[in-house]
C-alpha cells in the first residue's frame, strides 16, 4: 500500500497535497482497495464552498459508497473531469488522481491532520 | 401428516438425534415460558375440494360490472398470453434477481420493459417499477428534495387526481415537504398560475394528464420556466395514452410517472398494479428503485444485471434514495408481454377505439336533458359531465343493470358536486354504450 | 449457449400479435397539437413468437420448483397452485375498486377475515392490508410512530434505534419517514446488547426496530426486557415480520411487548415472490395506535362488509386503493389451507430443518454462534480458508449443482457471512442432497480451488462484469444499438 510522504491525511482516508494556497484533495490507495472497483464519482461543482468534517463528494463501487470528508476548508477551483469519464482511474492511482483542487481557507486546519507515518498506523492496524 | 409438510414421524426422530435434542420444543428453550402455549384462535384446515367451495360462496357474493368509470383503474382487455406466461414458475416463484447467472430470466424481461416504458415516454431511462402510480408520484417528489437539496416546496396542480394529492400529502409529512396545491382553471391547470406559485425554493412540480377529469393538459414553456428555476418538472401520464398523445419529454419532463395498470393489468379490486418511472439521464443516478442494466460475462456473452446499486438501502442503509428494497416485477412482466402482444400497431388501434368510443358517449350523453359539459376541453377515454341528477340514486340503478356509473367528483369536495367523471375503453361495445345511454336518457 | 434475443432483435415491421373487435363508431380526430410526432417503437412480432420468446426467457431462471432455494431471510416456501387459480377467478379480478360495496361484499369478506387472522397470529389488535412490501410496511410503521407522539405534542422525539445487524431497509425506512437512525451494537450473536441499548435510551427515543428471531436466526431471549426498557423511556416498538416463519403458533409479536409490525404475506403464507413483487406487507397495531393506520380501512357492521375513508388520527393515504389484494387473496388461501392446525407445524418444521443443516454441516463450515437456531442460521464461510474460496465462490460452486445459493454477505456481523433457511417443506431428503453437496464443494475447495473461484461453468451466463455495467450504463434497448 502506497503512502506517499509529502501529503497531509485524516482518518477517514482522504490525502491533502498543498501548493501555496491551494490544496489538491483525493482519497488514499487504502481506500480504493476497501472500495473496489471504483464505478461513479458525485463530483462538487467548481465555486462550491467545502467546510471542515462535511461531506462534498460520493465514490461509488460496485458493492459499496463512500462520501468523501472534506479534511480542510475552501472554495472549489477545479475538479477532477477525467474522473467523470473515467472513475477507474482512482483504482490504478489515487494519488494521481485527484478529486478537487481548492483555494486554503484557513491552513492551520493541517495541522490537526495526520502525517504519512501515521496514517500507515492506523491503516495497519 | 398434511400435503405441504414432508417429514415423516421416522424422519422427525432421525433429524433431532442428528440435531442432539429430544423434540422440537427443545429447540424454543430459549423463549421465556409466558410467551408460550399460544392457542391459535383461526379456523380450521381446510381440503383442496372446501376451499375451492369456499371461494365460489365469496365469488358468488361478488358482482364485477362492465365499467364505465375509470378514475385510476381502467377496464381494459387482458390477452391470455399473459396469463399463462406470468404463471411460469420460473418468473412467478423466482426471488429479486441477486444471483444474476440464475436470473437472466428475470433480468432480461426487467431490461425490456425499460425499454418500452422509455420508448412510450421518451425518457432516457426507466427503473424496474415501483409500487403504483400515486406512490412513484411520491417517490418523484422525494426525488426532487433529494437532488434539490435544501429546497422543500413542491407545487401541484389541482388537476392531478385528489388520491394522489393524498398520497403526496401524507409522504410529504414525513420529511417536512410545503406541499402547494395550485387551482385550476375550468377543468386544466392553469399555466401562469403554477408560474407564479413557483419559488426560489420550489424542488418540483407536479402535475397530470389526462387529468382528473380526463382531459389533457398542454402545459405550454411550463418545463422551461420550471427548468429555469431548476425546479423538477414531474408529468404523471397514464402510459397507455402515449400511443397518441405527445410524451411526457415533449412536455419538457423531467421525471416522468404513472400508473402502467392500463397496459393491460385487470382491474382486481385495486391491485397489483404498477406505478412507472422515468427520467433523464443526468438524474439517472437519482433514481429510486431498481435498474437493470447490460454488461458481459467472463466468456465475452451479452448478459443483464442489477446495476447503480449504490443507491440502494442495502448499501447506502440510511443513506438510500429510498427504502424501497423491490419492484412490482411480475407485473412489469405483465405490461412487457402486453406491449409485445399488443406492439406497435395494436396499443394505437386499442386506444384509439377507446377513445372513439369516449367521445361517441360523450356526444351522446349531451343530447340527454340533465347533462352539459361545463369544460369543452380536449380529452382522451375519460371525461367529465355535470349532471342535475342524483349520481348516488343514478349508480345504484345503473349497477342493478350491471354497469358501473361514473365518478362522482363530489366526493372529493363539495365544490366538485354534479360532476361526475366516465370513462369508456375498447372493451365497451356499441350495444352497451346503447344501453347505458337508455338508460340515462329514461332518468 | 442461452436463448440471447431481446424481444425487439425479433421484431419484423408490420407482423402483428393481438386482436380486436371491429369498432361501428367513427373516428374522432385528435388536433395535432396534442399528438406525439412518431409512434413508439415497440415490437411488431406474432402471438407465437411472443410465447416462444417469454417461454424461453424464462428457461433462465431459477425457480423455487425447479431446486432447492435455502436463501436466508427470504422464506421461499413452496407456492400452492390452488392459491394461484383461486386468486385468479373472474369474479375477483374483474372488480373496479369504485365498485358499490353491495358489489364486492365477497372480497371485502376476504380482506376483513385475512384482517382478522393475522391479528390473532401476532397478538395485536388489527391490520390495514395496504402497504405494498415489507419495506412499504415498515415505512408505514414508522409514519405511525411519528404522528403517535406527534398527536401526543412530543416533538423531541426524532431517533429511531435500529441494531447494526438489521436489514437496511429498516434504517432507510427510518431516514425516509424523516427519522434519525441511531445504531446499537449487537453481541456477538446478532442479539440486542442491553448496555448499549440503555445508554441509548431518552426522550429523543421515538422507537426501536427488531426482528425476533434476528438475522442470524437467534430468539432475542431478552426480549420482555427490552421491551420494558423501550417502553419505559416513552418509545415504541416495532416488529419486522420478516422473520415470522418459526413464530407462528409459538409466540405472539403482540406478547412480546410489539406495539407495531407488519407481515411479509410474500415470505410466510407463500404467495410468490414474483421475481421481485407484487409482495404485500400489511400492518398491524396495537388497540391504542389503531386510529393511527392508513386510510382506508375494511370494516364489518352487523353481516355488512363496508370500506371506511377517513379517521382524523389516520397517517392518511399510502397508496391509491386498498394495496395488492390479489396478493392478499392468494395469503388468505394458504391461510385457510394450513389453518390453525398447521401453522405451528410450519414454525416448528422450519426450526426443525434449520437447525438440521447446521449441525450437519458445522464440522466444514465456521459456525460462529453455536446455538439452536430458529429458522435460519449464519456461516462464516469455510472452516478451512487457505485456499482462499469465499462464501462468493462457494455460492457460485452451488449454481451448477442446481442449488439457489444462500444469501451472501449479510448480516454484516461477519466477513463472509452465509444465511440458510431451509422452509419447512423441504423433505430431509432434499436437506441430505444439499449438505452432501455442501461438503463436496468444501472438498473441491482444497483439491480444486480454482474450479470453485471461477465457478459457475453450467449456468446460461458466467461471473459477470459488474463495474462494466455501473460505469458505462446501458438501460434500454436503444442504448445497444446506438
Amino acid at each position: 500500500m502506497k503512502t506517499p510522504k509529502e501529503l497531509y491525511y485524516q482518518e477517514t482516508h482522504e490525502w491533502v497535497k498543498v501548493e501555496g494556497d491551494f490544496a489538491y484533495i483525493g482519497i488514499t490507495d487504502f481506500a480504493q482497495d476497501e472500495l473496489g472497483e471504483v464505478v461513479f464519482i458525485e463530483m462538487p461543482e467548481v465555486e462550491d464552498q467545502l467546510s471542515k468534517d462535511t461531506e462534498f463528494a460520493t465514490v461509488e463501487s460496485v458493492k459499496a459508497a463512500s462520501d468523501l470528508i472534506a479534511p480542510v476548508s475552501g472554495v472549489i477551483v477545479e475538479i477532477n473531469e477525467e474522473l467523470e469519464d473515467s472513475p477507474e482511474l482512482l483504482n490504478e492511482d489515487s494519488y494521481e488522481n485527484w478529486i478537487v483542487k481548492i483555494e486554503l481557507e484557513d491552513k492551520s486546519e493541517l495541522e490537526g491532520l495526520m502525517d504519512a507515518d501515521a496514517y500507515k498506523k492506523l491503516t495497519s492496524e | 401428516m398434511f400435503k405441504y409438510l414432508p417429514h415423516t414421524p421416522e424422519d422427525i426422530q432421525a433429524m433431532l438425534k442428528t440435531i442432539g435434542v429430544k423434540d422440537i420444543n427443545e429447540l424454543y428453550s430459549d423463549m421465556p415460558k409466558t410467551l408460550k402455549g399460544v392457542d391459535l384462535d383461526i379456523p380450521s384446515s381446510m381440503s383442496e375440494i372446501e376451499l375451492t367451495e369456499h371461494f365460489k360462496t365469496l365469488a358468488g357474493e361478488n358482482r364485477p360490472l362492465k365499467s364505465f368509470m375509470g378514475m385510476g383503474a381502467y377496464d381494459h382487455y387482458t390477452p391470455s398470453v399473459i396469463r399463462h406466461l406470468i404463471e411460469r414458475q420460473e418468473f412467478l416463484t423466482a426471488y429479486t434477481p441477486y444471483q444474476p447467472e440464475v436470473s437472466q430470466g428475470t433480468l432480461q424481461y426487467i431490461f425490456e420493459y425499460q425499454s418500452m416504458i422509455c420508448e412510450l415516454t421518451g425518457m432516457d431511462v426507466s427503473n424496474a417499477s415501483m409500487y403504483d402510480g400515486a406512490t412513484a408520484t411520491a417517490e418523484a417528489m422525494y426525488m426532487a428534495v433529494n437532488v434539490r437539496k435544501k429546497r422543500r416546496h413542491i407545487l401541484v396542480s389541482e388537476t392531478v387526481n385528489p388520491v394522489i394529492v393524498d398520497v403526496l400529502r401524507t409522504y410529504a409529512y414525513n420529511q417536512d415537504i410545503d406541499l402547494e396545491l395550485v387551482s385550476e382553471k375550468e377543468g386544466v391547470s392553469d399555466v401562469s398560475a403554477l408560474k407564479d406559485a413557483m419559488r426560489h425554493d420550489t424542488a418540483a412540480l407536479i402535475t397530470q394528464t389526462p387529468n382528473r377529469y380526463g382531459h389533457i393538459e398542454d402545459f405550454e414553456d411550463l418545463g422551461e420556466a420550471c427548468s429555469a428555476n431548476k425546479t423538477l418538472f414531474v408529468i404523471n401520464q397514464d402510459p397507455s395514452t402515449l400511443s397518441h398523445l405527445k410524451t411526457p419529454r415533449d412536455q419538457g419532463a423531467d421525471i416522468a410517472v404513472g400508473e402502467a395498470q392500463t397496459l393491460g393489468v385487470p382491474l382486481s379490486f385495486g391491485g397489483p398494479y404498477i406505478g412507472y418511472f422515468a427520467t433523464t439521464k443526468k438524474l439517472m443516478r437519482k433514481m429510486p428503485g431498481r435498474i437493470c442494466g447490460v454488461t458481459e460475462d467472463t466468456d465475452g456473452l451479452r448478459a443483464f444485471v442489477l446495476t447503480l446499486q449504490a443507491r440502494e438501502q442495502h448499501i447506502r442503509r440510511e443513506k438510500a434514495n429510498s427504502n424501497i428494497c423491490s419492484n412490482q416485477s411480475l407485473m412489469a412482466l405483465f405490461v412487457t408481454i402486453y406491449l409485445s402482444i399488443m406492439g406497435k400497431k395494436g396499443l394505437y388501434e386499442a386506444q384509439n377505439i377507446s377513445k372513439n368510443h369516449a367521445h361517441y358517449l360523450h356526444d351522446m350523453l349531451l343530447k340527454l336533458p340533465h347533462f352539459e359539459d361545463p369544460f369543452e376541453k380536449p380529452f382522451f377515454k375519460e371525461f367529465t359531465l355535470k349532471t342535475s341528477l342524483d349520481v348516488t340514486q343514478m349508480n345504484k340503478l345503473l349497477s342493478e343493470q350491471g354497469y358501473l356509473g361514473p365518478f362522482d367528483q363530489g366526493a372529493f369536495s363539495e365544490d366538485k358536486a354534479g360532476l361526475v367523471t366516465f370513462s369508456v375503453t375498447e372493451k365497451r361495445t356499441k350495444e352497451e354504450m346503447d344501453h347505458f345511454i337508455d338508460i340515462m336518457g329514461a332518468l | 449457449m442461452a436463448y440471447d434475443q431481446l424481444i425487439f432483435e425479433r421484431s419484423q415491421t408490420g407482423r402483428i400479435g393481438y386482436s380486436l373487435p371491429k369498432s361501428e363508431i367513427k373516428e374522432y380526430p385528435l388536433d395535432d397539437s396534442l399528438k406525439r410526432e412518431k409512434t413508439p417503437d415497440l415490437p411488431e412480432v406474432s402471438e407465437f413468437d411472443v410465447i416462444r420468446h417469454f417461454t424461453n426467457v424464462s428457461f433462465k431462471n431459477h425457480g423455487i420448483e425447479t431446486g432447492f432455494y435455502p436463501l436466508g431471510s427470504c422464506t421461499m416456501k413452496y407456492n400452492p397452485k390452488i392459491d394461484q387459480d383461486l386468486s385468479g377467478m373472474d369474479a375477483f379480478t374483474g372488480l373496479h375498486p369504485y365498485q358499490p360495496v353491495d358489489t364486492v361484499q365477497g372480497v371485502l369478506e376476504v380482506l376483513y377475515e385475512t384482517q382478522k387472522m393475522l391479528a390473532k397470529i401476532s397478538g395485536l389488535d388489527t391490520y390495514s392490508l395496504n402497504p405494498y412490501a415489507g419495506a412499504h410496511g415498515e415505512l408505514v410503521g414508522l409514519m405511525i410512530i411519528r404522528h403517535y407522539h406527534a398527536n401526543r405534542k412530543d416533538f423531541a422525539r426524532k431517533k429511531i434505534i435500529v441494531p447494526d445487524s438489521a436489514h437496511g431497509t429498516n434504517p432507510a425506512s427510518a431516514a425516509t419517514a424523516g427519522f434519525d437512525v441511531v445504531e446499537v451494537a449487537s453481541n456477538q450473536d446478532g442479539t440486542v446488547n442491553l448496555n448499549s441499548l440503555k445508554s441509548v435510551l431518552d426522550d429523543s427515543i421515538a422507537g426501536i426496530m427488531l426482528t425476533n428471531p434476528n438475522t442470524i436466526g437467534m430468539f432475542e431471549k431478552d426480549i420482555l426486557e427490552i421491551a420494558r426498557l423501550v417502553h419505559e423511556a416513552g418509545g415504541l416498538l416495532y416488529y419486522d415480520g420478516a422473520n415470522l416463519n418459526p413464530m407462528m403458533g409459538m409466540a405472539r409479536p403482540g406478547d412480546m411487548g410489539f406495539d407495531i409490525m407488519h407481515i411479509n404475506l410474500h415470505k410466510t403464507f407463500s404467495t410468490p415472490h414474483g421475481g421481485g413483487g407484487p409482495g404485500s406487507g400489511p400492518v398491524g397495531v396495537t388497540r391504542e395506535l389503531k386510529p393511527y393506520l392508513p386510510e382506508p380501512v375494511v370494516r364489518k357492521a352487523g353481516n355488512h362488509f363496508f370500506i371506511d375513508q377517513k379517521d382524523d388520527q389516520s397517517i392518511g393515504r399510502i397508496s391509491h386503493f386498498y394495496g395488492n389484494v390479489g396478493v392478499v387473496l392468494k395469503a388468505y388461501a394458504f391461510l385457510r389451507t394450513n389453518g390453525k392446525e398447521h401453522l405451528s407445524e410450519i414454525a416448528q418444521y422450519s426450526t426443525l430443518n434449520a437447525n438440521y443443516v447446521k449441525e450437519s454441516l458445522k464440522d466444514t463450515f465456521k459456525l460462529p454462534i453455536d446455538a439452536h437456531c430458529k429458522h435460519e442460521f449464519v456461516f462464516d464461510g469455510l472452516i478451512d480458508k487457505s485456499t482462499g474460496v469465499t462464501t462468493y465462490d462457494i455460492s457460485k460452486r452451488l449454481l451448477d449443482y442446481g442449488i439457489h445459493p444462500p444469501t451472501m454477505y449479510f448480516p454484516l456481523l461477519y466477513k463472509e457471512s452465509m444465511m440458510i433457511e431451509p422452509v419447512e417443506n423441504e423433505s430431509k431428503q432434499t436437506l441430505d442432497h444439499f449438505i452432501k453437496t455442501m461438503k463436496i464443494i468444501a472438498k473441491e475447495a482444497i483439491d480444486d480451488p480454482d474450479l470453485v473461484k471461477h465457478a459457475p461453468h453450467t449456468t446460461p451466463v458466467k461471473r459477470l462484469d459488474e463495474a462494466k455495467a455501473a460505469r458505462e450504463p446501458k438501460v434500454k434497448f436503444k442504448d445497444l444499438i446506438a
